[in-house]
């Protein structure tokens, strides 16, 4: 790693360009694979050569948000202040306050900031704003917070303009790409819940009017993992794909659509004419599987609110309850006719 | 950018015009855009598209904003409901909130 922590005293050189190793660990964190010790220590960095007069920035040790700061900084002097989020990204950190007002001012004392630059400027990333009172940090330390751009890549433009934001540079975006970069992710997250229903339906599969059979397994299991897998990528995948154009600002009815449709494709692709209340019964269960996993995909989205997806479940865990009951019921019954 | 809105009418958003003292902070932290200034004091754009983040107001020092701060995310609540908490984004652990 070409950087390190620096110490108060003197403090190290971080460099603007990503090594190889920061690169493949992009790639990691984005599918989340040991994302959780993905940190790198809190503390005062150097970028380039700064002065005291040059700008400090306030980023989280959340690896990936420091990488991306300082890859957009390239070319420019600075400071960069890391605060201890323990690994989870700034606008997370946020939320639960640990990206926050305490730990801003905290920070600037333990590093001894004041000693370092002769100005009282932080310029504090947008998405930080949840946790960070701008009026109580300079109360407590004399530093006056500037937000910054929501998207590192508007930072040189910010600078430019005189520290200026638009409306567009200070709005979040949810856009087709940074929907799929979230769909690793997703994949990842609920994966008990699909490993725990893989099981069931599979034992389910070997019930029969005659009493139960472990070679039925075999031979029906398949079409259970098929409808199955389809209306989990369904869910995670296709409707946060397709979000906007799916109808029903609901993100539950958005997956209940998305399932019910491609469900219904494979009923007509691999089972045409085949027994009418097993395929009800699989249109069903994978309408509130898909339901359940878009529903989970309003902790990824950047514009749901708390009230809203607590109303929105009020209505939408019963159906997919509900759908799965009766699902489940039906499948039993097409098996012992 | 209607597909940037929500639930409409759920948001927990209040504001009381009076105590504006019009220092833009708002505006400046609203990743929706919800505000503008008019007139040296802020106005609510759309109360739809507020996403309940709570960074307007912890930026009003004179306590002009008020509104529910909590995380908009299934898994959140769910685990929240089980754990008889209110929902946080335990990002440490699995959930998908970042
Ligand atoms: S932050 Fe508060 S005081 Fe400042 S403009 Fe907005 S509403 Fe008015
Ligand atoms: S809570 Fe967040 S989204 Fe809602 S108005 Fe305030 S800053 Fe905007």
């Amino acid at each position: 790693m070409d950087f390190t922590k620096l110490s108060l005293v003197s403090p190290t050189l971080t460099s603007s360009t990503w090594s190889r190793a920061d690169r493949w660990g992009a790639v990691r964190v984005r599918s989340s694979i040991g994302r959780n010790h993905y940190q790198l220590a809190p503390g005062l960095y150097k970028l380039g050569k700064p002065g005291s007069d040059s700008d400090v920035f306030v980023s989280a040790n959340y690896k990936l948000s420091f990488d991306i700061l300082r890859r957009e900084l390239k070319g420019l002097d600075a400071w960069i202040l890391v605060l201890q989020t323990y690994g989870v990204n700034v606008w997370c950190a946020a939320g639960k306050g640990t990206f926050g007002t305490d730990e801003i001012i905290r920070q600037i004392k333990d590093t001894g900031l004041g000693s370092y630059v002769s100005h009282k400027r932080l310029i504090v990333p947008q998405l930080g704003a949840p946790g960070v009172s701008a009026h109580k940090v300079k109360k407590s330390s004399g530093f006056s917070v500037k937000f910054g751009p929501v998207r590192a890549e508007d930072i040189k433009d910010y600078i430019a303009a005189g520290y200026k934001k638009d409306e567009l540079t200070r709005s979040v975006q949810f856009n087709f790409k940074d929907r799929i970069l979230l769909a690793p992710v997703e994949v990842m997250n609920s994966l008990k819940y699909l490993i725990l229903a893989l099981i069931f339906f599979g034992l389910l599969s070997g019930i029969h009017r005659g009493g139960y059979s472990f070679p039925l397994i075999l031979e029906e299991g398949p079409i259970a993992i098929i409808f199955l897998l389809t209306a989990y990528l369904t869910g995670a995948v296709f409707t946060p794909a397709l979000l906007p154009w799916l109808p029903f600002r609901h993100f539950g009815g958005k997956g209940l659509i998305a399932g019910f449709l491609t469900s219904g494709l494979m009923i007509l692709l691999i089972a045409p004419g085949s027994q009418a209340f097993g395929m009800i019964a699989w249109l069903l269960i994978s309408g509130a599987v898909s339901s359940f996993l878009a529903m989970n995909f309003t902790g990824a989205s950047t514009y749901t609110g708390l009230s809203g997806v607590r109303k929105e479940m009020r209505f939408f865990v019963p159906l997919q309850i509900a759908l799965t009951v009766i699902g489940i019921t039906l499948l039993i019954i097409s098996k012992l006719n | 950018m209607d597909s940037q809105i929500y639930l409409k009418n759920v948001s927990t958003l209040e504001y009381d015009s009076s105590l504006c003292i019009g220092c833009k902070m708002c505006v400046e932290v609203c990743p929706h855009n919800v505000f503008r200034m008019v007139d040296k004091k802020s106005e609510i754009i759309d109360r739809d598209k507020c996403m309940e983040c709570g960074a307007c107001e912890i930026n009003c020092s004179p306590g002009a904003l008020k509104v529910k701060q909590g995380v908009g995310c299934a898994a959140a609540v769910i685990s929240g409901f089980f754990k008889g908490t209110e929902p946080n984004c335990d990002c440490g652990t699995n959930t998908n909130c970042c």
